[in-house]
């Protein structure tokens, strides 16, 4: 892997540069808080941010979506009849994404790409777009990306990776396509040992992570016992929660949707929305039963879905990077970090947790 | 999955430059037939053909699998199919009347164009049935991949395939019976044992059995031997009450088959709605053996 050297000060002009044959997005601050955006012209990414409030989950996937359009129209040989619609299919370049946010890419893609199906509209999305991550000097204390499926210079899904030194940025080139968005902007300068500086500066943000999680038993323990754990975690975890849905839809791994036709006069269009197991609409039947009928039942869902389900079924460690986003953002202090570590610790003979913070 | 062969255009998409269909697209159809089942009118069978040439082939499936049924401006529902694959030129799905969708579909007049999306989900175990004897024990409206799977098995191509087979079906009445005059052809056969079941009638020509469907298997159901597998849909009290049924003639928890349901919406295992702990109905079902099932949250 090859690591050159881009001066702050050249960074506007290679953004420049690259306008031509990418459409660039990156964090800009709006109303106080940091978000992605698309760039006009000229708009620099605001590369002086911890992290966005919302993941980046919407860059390949928004949050509403056109999966079809139809015409209503009864007169309209293609009455009723789905066509995909024309879709934007431009080269894209992520700049700034944090290492957990690409990470969660990696996660949710298990989900997008199967071998019996693959979802056209993420998987489209994920071709066309290059992504220039940022390494994180300064992680959050909500941060334990370390001890989940990610790390703050983890760049195992990046395409060039920036680690901030100073008066310049050292980046390096994982892939054909970060080679290619180097040479479009003109980012050539070889960085001669600059290994060990990047080295140094990921030892020291490691450092900086001041909280983690046990993941090591989750596989070994019995889907059902932890299933059946409510008095030892679920009743306890979900006793304040309201099911609002916020850290469903700050979360990068998150990746459930709705399907739901909209009608405008004699067009229609069938749209997927980002859906919450949060919600009771989520597993309702038609005929009135709903399966997970209680909030417990729901809290359960989300973590045994991160935390047992996806280990067991992937196994590819745990369906979350650590952004700590779902901490952060709940309105009644639900931490996933502590019940991961009860779930890790509980003990089905003894009914309880060993870890239970 | 069977694979699929993509052949019209329009389904055609590349990805890394290998040309995949966009699973979320349904075929166009055409109702070719409406009839209405059940004497309360809650129950009708569509049959649908294929608008697209080829799509018929595309649509290749099983016995157990299901679709989802689609009309644009409302959206899609999950329903069996209720036709056999040995049974060309269609596919026919009975729907109960229930919610937002098929309401409308009940509505919908025969040459109404819509759409079906599938096949989905893995279908009656097949290769583990051949040459076992077969057991169908369904109740009420839950009978419409038993049907497919009846209607395969006695197709002269397929019966040899298999030893005996029972089917024990119940409904509130003799009206509520799905397919009557299918089960009354079959009940005159002798290569398939029908125990066609009702809760009650005061119809005095009633030449079949009366009671609950528990109780007809108890007497009806030949013993679980190792090579008898049941297969029991129905409604979750009918279910219920069989198993201990099922249990005392000897059934191993292997042997018992089972479909599920759940919300859905993709039909792929995509969008997340239908999982019972890690299994998604959709997709690593709908079928299960009751083995299996002991093994996940009873989340349906």
């Amino acid at each position: 892997m090859k690591v050159i050297q881009i001066d702050k000060s050249e960074l506007e002009a290679g953004l420049g540069k690259l306008e031509k044959a990418f459409r660039l997005i990156g964090p800009v601050k709006e109303k106080g808080y940091h978000l992605f955006k698309t760039l006009d012209s000229g708009q620099k990414p605001d590369l002086d941010y911890m992290n966005t409030r919302l993941s980046a989950r919407s860059i390949l996937y928004p949050q509403s979506e056109v999966m079809f359009e139809f015409s209503l129209d009864k007169a309209d040989e293609q009455y009723a009849i789905l066509r995909e619609p024309e879709k934007d299919s431009q080269p894209r370049a992520v700049i700034g994404i944090r290492p957990c946010d690409a990470d969660a890419y990696a996660v949710v893609r298990r989900n997008f790409d199967t071998p019996e199906y693959k979802d056209p509209y993420w998987l489209k999305n994920f071709e066309a777009t290059t992504l220039v991550g940022l390494a994180c000097s300064t992680p959050c204390p909500t941060c334990f990306c370390t001890s989940a499926v990610s790390g703050p210079f983890s760049d195992k899904n990046l395409d060039i990776m920036l680690v901030d030194n100073g008066d310049h940025y050292l980046a390096r080139i994982a892939t054909e396509k970060g080679e290619k968005l180097a040479a479009d902007a003109g980012w050539q300068r070889p960085a001669e040992g600059a290994e060990n500086r990047i080295e140094d500066l990921k030892l020291a943000a490691e450092a900086k992570i001041q909280s983690e999680i046990s993941t090591d038993n989750l596989a070994n323990q019995s889907l059902n016992d932890l299933y059946e754990a409510e008095a030892a975690i679920w009743e306890p975890e979900a006793f304040a929660c309201i099911n609002c849905g916020t850290c469903t839809h700050a979360c990068p791994t998150c990746w459930c949707f709705d399907v739901q036709d909209e009608t405008y006069g004699k067009s229609g269009f069938r749209m997927r929305n980002w859906d919450s197991c949060m919600y009771p609409l989520f597993s309702l039947h038609a005929s009135g039963h709903n399966p997970r009928g209680t909030k417990t039942a729901r809290v359960r869902q989300r973590f045994m879905h991160k935390l047992k389900y996806y280990v067991d079924k992937f196994e590819q460690g745990i369906q979350c990077t650590g952004c700590g986003r779902c901490v952060r953002l709940c309105p009644v202090n639900i931490d996933i970090r502590r019940i991961c570590n009860k779930m890790n610790s509980y003990d089905p003979e003894t009914c309880s947790c060993a870890v239970t913070s | 999955m069977i694979p699929r062969h993509v052949a019209v255009q329009s389904r055609r998409d590349r990805i890394k430059g290998v040309i995949v269909h966009n699973p979320y697209l349904p075929y166009p159809v055409r109702i070719d037939e409406i009839t209405v089942e059940t004497e309360d009118k809650s129950l009708k069978t569509f049959k649908f053909v294929f608008l697209n040439p080829g799509d018929e082939d595309n649509f290749a499936y099983r016995a157990g699998q299901f679709a989802e049924l689609s009309i644009a401006g409302l959206g899609e529902i999950p329903i069996g199919i209720a036709s056999s694959p040995t049974e060309k030129g269609f596919v026919k799905f009975t729907v109960f009347k229930t919610g937002k969708v098929t309401s409308y579909l009940h509505a919908m007049k025969e040459g109404d164009v819509m759409g079906v999306r599938g096949p989905m989900g893995n279908s009656y175990p097949w290769d583990l049935l051949e040459g076992k004897n077969v057991v169908i024990i369904g109740g009420g409206f839950a009978f419409t991949t038993l049907r497919s799977s009846i209607v395969h098995m006695l197709h002269p191509d397929n019966r040899s395939k298999f030893k005996d087979i029972h089917v024990i079906y119940g409904a509130r009445s003799p009206g509520m019976l799905l397919y009557k005059d299918e089960l009354m052809a079959w009940a005159e056969r002798d290569d398939i044992h029908m125990h066609i079941t009702v809760d009650g009638t005061d119809d005095p020509d009633w030449k079949y059995h009366k009671g609950f469907v528990p109780a007809i298997t108890e007497q009806e159901a030949p013993p679980g031997t190792a090579d008898t597998y049941a297969i029991v849909c129905g409604p979750p009290i009918m279910i219920k009450f069989t198993q201990p049924v099922l249990d005392k003639l000897g059934y191993g928890h292997d042997q018992i088959i089972m479909s599920l349901e759940n919300r859905m919406k993709c039909g792929i295992g995509i969008c997340g709605h239908c999982n019972i702990g890690k299994e998604l109905v959709c997709k690593d079902g709908p079928v299960f053996t009751l083995e299996e099932l002991n093994k996940t949250p009873k989340e349906y």
